[in-house]
């Protein structure tokens, strides 16, 4: 699949935010007054900044409303209302933490589970895609949560709790991805269904619909990244798990920290960038690819 | 709503044969005339006379080989648009509710006043028939010619899909899927007619005529009979110059 820029930055911006508003609607690094202000203007510049970054994605950004519609049968719809309700709580919760000092927490674990609703809604658009096969599996749920949750937990400096997700998630990733490969492997829709023509014989695509390119190509058919996909996971746990454990495992200090957690990010992007360059639609074999 | 209606009063889609189907792209030419000039955004081309040309078609003919296992090899070309399906994934992901699945008859189409572009609908269909327009940015799709079948403008021969019209080859059927005794059922039900990728569970209502059994005939041609005087084993000067050579290793 293609894997525009904005996509990717949305999925991990947006993952890395609605994480933090998980930890701060929990309480768990219990900031308050400007402390909490510098949180929560970090965890709304992430999850806005990825919101934004997907809505200019669109074709017609002006009617990005109208999204917000079908909710009782779209997963971006549900997470469009998701990440609205989160943002407008974790607002009204961060108003009492930051001018009054004061934990409003009927306010803020809604919030809190609302913003990993928004996240699950997020990974249920890709797992929902029977004709991407590695996507339409058990991982990106467990593994857009997972990062999402690991970057709460490095963003509101949570060290001892990020000790023990980045591990797991890192065991979690490559599972994630040695499932997928064989979910890739094993799907039933081949160039033999696609056409129907598998009964007589092995069919091979002889002759492309045109000589030049088209949407469904350049949209479901990109390459590149596959030929790098073994160093690229090796770059993506490296950044986002190996080197924020070793850096908050030997010092404290926020400014570590926030190297870690800019590493966590990093990492994320090159694992986006991987999740949708590597996942072939099957719109593909009729391309003969 | 982008919920899907549980019945459709009828089921109208397309039967193509691709035992008759020439490959020569009547169809597709029909098609992006028609729909580039009536219902909905025109079907764009961006740098169409340049070096890298790229436009919105709502059918393709794509072109396949198949080898049996015994004998030589077949050439099938093979028109492709949307098949509208009973159970449309494209519908469901829709977050604007532009994509919809019509109860009356059960054509697939989109509003592109409401359509914002974002590309689900596309990626949600296996079988590649949806594309984004390159100019205005909306999703394009078949509408079997929704704007051609009930058109009492247009004299009745031509109340057809622009793609059925203009078939030389008579390979493409319109007609209602839903009801047994139409004749694109009956002619499913006399050739095999089947769904393309069944295990992806969109119930296609679209279907494809598979190519009938050839005659097994000993030869591929009338002439090689004549053609076989073929010597396999040499006589004469050949025979000596073909030892002859063995001989020098």
């Amino acid at each position: 699949m293609h894997p525009a820029a904005s996509i990717i930055l949305f999925t991990t911006l947006s993952g890395a935010g609605f994480g933090m508003i998980a930890f701060l609607g929990l309480d768990v690094p219990a900031p308050r007054g400007w402390t909490a202000f510098a949180d929560f203007a970090l965890a709304y510049g992430l999850a806005g900044g990825g919101l934004l970054a997907s809505v200019f994605h669109l074709g017609h950004p002006e009617r990005a409303l109208k999204a917000l519609t079908q909710w009782r049968s779209s997963w971006l719809s549900r997470e469009a209302w998701l990440a609205v309700l989160t943002l407008a709580l974790a607002g009204l919760y961060a108003i009492g933490l930051v001018f009054f000092r004061t934990r409003i927490a009927p306010f803020g674990v809604p919030a809190g589970a609302l913003a990993l609703g928004t996240v699950f809604a997020t990974s249920m658009i890709y797992m929902q895609m029977q004709s991407v096969p590695r996507w339409n599996h058990w991982s990106p749920p467990v593994v857009f949560l997972g990062y999402a949750v690991t970057a709460g937990a490095l963003l509101t400096a949570e060290t001892e709790l990020a000790l023990l997700f980045l591990p797991a998630l890192m065991i979690l990733q490559i599972l994630a991805w040695t499932d997928q490969e064989r979910r890739e492997r094993t799907s039933d829709t081949t160039i033999a269904t696609a056409t129907g023509l598998g009964t007589r014989g092995t069919v091979r695509a002889f002759e492309p619909p045109h000589t030049g390119t088209n949407y469904l190509m350049n949209e479901m058919g990109f390459r590149i990244a596959r030929k790098h996909a073994l160093r690229l996971k090796a770059i993506a746990l490296a950044l986002a798990m190996v080197l924020p454990f070793l850096l908050i495992a030997t010092s404290g200090n926020p400014f570590v920290v926030a190297l870690a957690a800019a590493s966590h990010i990093l990492g994320t992007l090159v694992q986006r960038w991987l999740f949708f360059a590597e996942a072939r639609h099957v719109v593909s074999l009729y391309y003969g690819r | 709503m982008t919920s899907l209606p549980e019945h459709t009063e009828k089921s109208l889609g397309l039967v193509i044969d691709l035992d008759t189907c020439v490959g020569c792209h009547a169809c597709v030419t029909a098609c992006k005339g028609w729909n580039t000039e009536n219902y909905g955004a025109p079907l764009a081309d961006v740098d169409a006379y340049g070096a890298d040309p790229v436009g919105s078609f709502l059918n393709r003919v794509h072109s396949y080989e198949v080898q049996p296992d015994n004998g030589p090899a077949q050439l099938f070309h093979f028109p492709k648009s949307c098949l509208h399906c009973a159970d449309a994934p494209c519908v469901t992901v829709c977050p604007t509710g532009a994509s919809y699945k019509r109860v009356e008859d059960g054509i697939v189409l989109v509003n592109e006043d409401a359509c914002i572009g974002c590309g689900l609908c596309a990626w949600a269909c296996p079988y590649g028939a949806r594309e984004m327009d390159p100019a205005e940015q909306v999703m394009k799709k078949c509408t079997l010619c929704v704007d051609r079948i009930y058109n009492e403008n247009l004299p009745e021969e031509d109340r057809l899909p622009a793609c059925v019209r203009t078939c030389p080859a008579g390979a493409r059927h319109f007609g209602d899927l839903a009801d047994p005794d139409s004749a694109v059922s009956r002619l499913v039900a006399e050739r095999g007619g089947i769904e393309l990728m069944p295990e992806q569970g969109t119930a296609p209502v679209n279907r494809y005529l598979p190519p009938r059994a050839r005659d097994a005939a000993p030869q591929t041609d009338v002439l090689a009979p004549w053609l076989e005087p073929v010597a396999e084993e040499p006589h004469g000067f050949l025979k000596w110059l073909d030892s002859a050579l063995e001989k020098l290793g």
